[in-house]
């Protein structure tokens, strides 16, 4: 247990391959971003959307977590 | 392995979306709620002004404007803050993990705890912090309508110049530690970074749209509590997403055992 114990806390990071993790990063990355449009501005600074109610439904949390709101 | 650390992001962010939800529900609604009270007595203020004038010229007295409320109030500070939160936690833990994918080895000879924790800090630095200084959050009837677009557009520069330059005080480090060593690189790339932030932040137009009476104790507590959410997602980030990660990339073979002699 010992052992284990200190190798583990001398264990070196291996870099995952810039290969294996590309299509995640950019694809995953985009839809994440996305999200955050939503979020944050949605119905407010652009709009793909007609009408308010994105905007109203998530007026607080707009409001609380920093984004510029109306 | 990317995956496994996605959806682990993820889920680590379900987790800092409940903290801040709870906290800001207890700490930034109370000063939601002053704002709209003061939003709504100068709506009152305006409209009885209109009123005398209209009856000191003998006019009709205007009709008062409907105003339509598609969201009730407590659905806006509850599900929808609730929904916004989850929304933005979850996203946030997705880019965090798979910043840390990309990270995790290259930045320096750390481990996934410590790579998270200093990946986490940069990124509330960077993505939070630094922005909010120059332009505030701000709660309702502070912001003029007219202007959300260049707010919005300003905001968002902020931050991504601010990611862009934690992003290359972090490469600058790397370069520099092989000759002046890990803390002295780490400080040359820090004071980098403050001193592109601050020129950026001189350069940008500043946002001065708070009211006239607007109560300054409301503003300040509506701001700290929006800074709260944020120090609360990415601490749990940080710590919560550091310590599974580790197992998934130990056990992976991702952390190559040093021999101790």
């Amino acid at each position: 247990m010992v052992t284990a114990a200190y190798a583990q806390a001398a264990a070196e990071p291996v870099a995952i391959p810039v290969r294996e993790a590309m299509p995640w990063v950019v694809f995953a990355g985009l839809l994440l971003l996305m999200a955050l449009y939503f979020i944050g501005a949605e119905e407010g600074a652009a709009s793909l959307i007609n009408g308010t109610y994105v905007h109203e439904f998530l007026h607080d949390g707009r409001h609380l977590l920093g984004f510029p709101c109306h | 392995m990317v995956r496994t650390l996605l959806v682990r992001g993820m889920l680590v962010g379900v987790l800092a979306a409940i903290l801040s939800f709870a906290f800001l529900k207890l700490a930034g609604e109370p000063a939601v709620e002053q704002a709209i009270a003061f939003e709504t007595r100068q709506e009152e203020a305006q409209a009885a002004t209109a009123r005398e004038e209209a009856t000191r010229k003998g006019q009709p007295a205007p009709l008062e404007a409907v105003k339509s409320e598609p969201v009730s109030r407590s659905t806006q500070s509850g599900i929808g803050l609730l929904t916004g939160v989850v929304a933005y936690n979850v996203a946030f833990g997705g880019l965090f993990a798979l910043a840390f994918s990309l990270a995790y080895g290259r930045i320096g000879p750390y481990g996934a705890r410590a790579t998270a924790v200093l990946l986490a800090l940069s990124a509330f630095i960077a993505v939070c912090l630094v922005p909010s200084l120059k332009y505030p959050a701000g709660p309702p009837s502070v912001g003029e309508a007219e202007t959300i677009g260049i707010r919005t557009g300003l905001f968002f520069a902020m931050m991504v110049l601010s990611l862009a330059a934690m992003m290359g005080a972090w490469m600058l480090r790397k370069r520099l530690a092989a000759r002046f060593g890990e803390w002295n690189a780490g400080l040359a790339a820090a004071g980098g970074y403050l001193v592109v932030v601050a020129a950026v932040s001189i350069v940008l137009p500043g946002v001065n749209e708070v009211p006239e009476g607007f109560p300054a104790t409301v503003l300040w507590q509506f701001r700290i509590a929006s800074l709260g959410a944020n120090a609360i997602m990415w601490a749990i980030l940080g710590i919560g997403f550091g310590a599974w990660a580790e197992r998934a990339l130990v056990a992976s073979g991702y952390a190559r055992a040093v021999r101790l002699a």
